[in-house]
């Protein structure tokens, strides 16, 4: 059966991993190719390296840079930020990603979602959401790390992505990041209702019992986290384990090698 | 040293390919020229990408007769991987229905979720389930999982060309083998350990 994946997220900016508490405040904590190899040899399911600061600076990603970290991961890797056209698409594909996220283009121009769907086919496009909980209750979708209200409901948004070819949807509350009270669990099921593709839930996880929530309430097919592996001692292994003694499927690494690092 | 050339048909990543078979202490050329395929002793097809523009792809750059014929007359191991090994299928549907190589009897076709609720595309870690021994899962545990990131399927015309399957929207074909001719649906380059077992065996053909 399909495993339900455990991914860490690294935010990467101005070359060093940083993060932050509702997408501000960001804290540096340390360099990214060690984090990616560290990963690496922990068989972690997948990891998201996203830069934060492409998008604010208008500027291209660094593919010297990503060439340099796919070369130390064998294991699947989501490169994102400053995605905003099939070009830059398909030299991040070259420089070694598996999949790539767009977050604010998908929402300036939205045929990017079907054109990179076409080109390079659904699963290698993640369209990443970030929202926000608005007095009535609703979600609202933000673009430009979290600046720019776009209008857009979550709801609504996340089935026109999925309608134009997105592969799989990272759906991330901007309130609940990087504070470690758990997951927007309403706000990640709004989004699991409505669409049929898979959806990675990311923003609040700090302690092991979040991740479960997102599985089991808010129905996500995947958990994504950083605060909880930069801050705490807590691994993606032990979240596996933690899921899998509660009954969630995750994938077999081999304990005793993991331990042996 | 062995030398491997990965078909470099312009449909994606090659990049993790190449390192991963590297790490397997291969001589790794990754290229476009169909000439090359002469000077090699293992192929490998990688690719993601819709089915008719890989088709059309290899037709078009010259790879198409020069890979049949290595896979065929002079039996050279040839391993295709997600789009590589659907596109050994006769027929694709993908982007409209399409002639693929025809190396092993099959069509490819689109998962239709069952349960109703299962979501395509087929996303992460999922098992093998060994149905036939082969040596390029030679020393990998039967249930091993493997990392898959696809929508479409192969559907195999004889059940002796599958060597595994995978439980999703029923069972469908994960690894297929016929001679020195092998397709694996997931990324062995992005399955670590097993991934790099599945790599070697392939490598010691």
């Amino acid at each position: 059966m399909l495993k339900t994946r455990v991914i860490p997220t690294l935010l990467w900016k101005n070359e060093g991993l940083v993060k932050g508490v509702g997408f501000d405040s960001w804290r540096r904590i340390g360099a990214v190719l060690p984090a990616i190899k560290v990963y690496n040899m922990r068989e972690v399911d997948e990891l998201m390296l996203l830069d934060i600061s492409a998008s604010l600076e208008n500027r291209e990603p660094d593919y010297d840079s990503v060439s340099e970290y796919s070369a130390e991961c064998f294991v699947p890797l989501t490169l994102g930020g400053g995605v905003c056209n099939i070009e830059i698409i398909r030299k991040l594909l070259l420089a070694g990603a598996d999949k790539i996220t767009i977050n604010s283009a998908a929402f300036e121009k939205p045929a990017l979602i079907t054109q990179a769907a076409e080109r390079f086919g659904s699963q290698c496009i993640v369209v990443s959401i970030d929202a926000k909980k608005k007095a009535d209750g609703s979600y609202e979708c933000y673009s430009r790390g979290g600046a720019k209200p776009t209008g857009k409901e979550v709801g609504v948004w996340a089935q026109e992505v999925e309608q134009r070819g997105a592969g799989e949807i990272l759906i991330t509350s901007i309130e609940k990041d990087g504070t470690m009270q758990g997951y927007d669990l309403e706000l990640i099921r709004q989004v699991t209702q409505r669409v049929k593709i898979p959806v990675i839930a990311s923003g609040g996880a700090g302690h092991l019992e979040h991740f479960l929530e997102a599985v089991q309430q808010g129905k996500a097919s995947a958990v994504a986290a950083a605060s909880i592996f930069h801050f705490t001692e807590r691994t993606p292994l032990e979240v596996k384990q933690y899921l899998s003694q509660n009954g969630i499927l995750v994938r077999d690494v081999h304990f005793e090698t993991v331990h042996s690092l | 040293m062995m030398k491997v050339l990965v078909i470099d048909y312009r449909m994606g990543n090659l990049g993790s390919v190449r390192r991963s078979l590297e790490e397997c202490g291969a001589d790794v050329v990754c290229s476009e020229d169909p000439q090359d395929i002469k000077s090699v002793s293992k192929i490998i097809l990688p690719g993601v990408g819709s089915f008719r523009d890989g088709i059309e792809h290899l037709n078009k750059m010259g790879w198409t007769e020069e890979i049949l014929k290595a896979a065929t007359q002079d039996k050279v191991p040839f391993l295709g991987i997600c789009l590589g090994m659907q596109l050994l299928a006769d027929k694709g549907s993908e982007g409209g229905e399409t002639e693929g190589l025809g190396l092993i009897a099959g069509t490819v076709e689109k998962f239709v979720p069952d349960p109703p609720e299962t979501r395509v595309p087929h996303v992460g870690w999922n098992e093998l389930v060994i149905s036939q021994s082969t040596p390029l899962l030679a020393g990998i545990p039967n249930r091993s999982d493997f990392y898959f990131v696809h929508s479409y399927h192969f559907v195999a015309q004889d059940s002796k060309d599958v060597a595994a399957t995978t439980p999703y929207c029923g069972d469908f074909v994960s690894v297929v083998a016929r001679q020195n001719i092998f397709g694996t649906q997931f990324h062995p380059e992005k399955s670590s350990k097993a991934g790099f077992r599945l790599l070697r065996n392939f490598l010691s053909l």
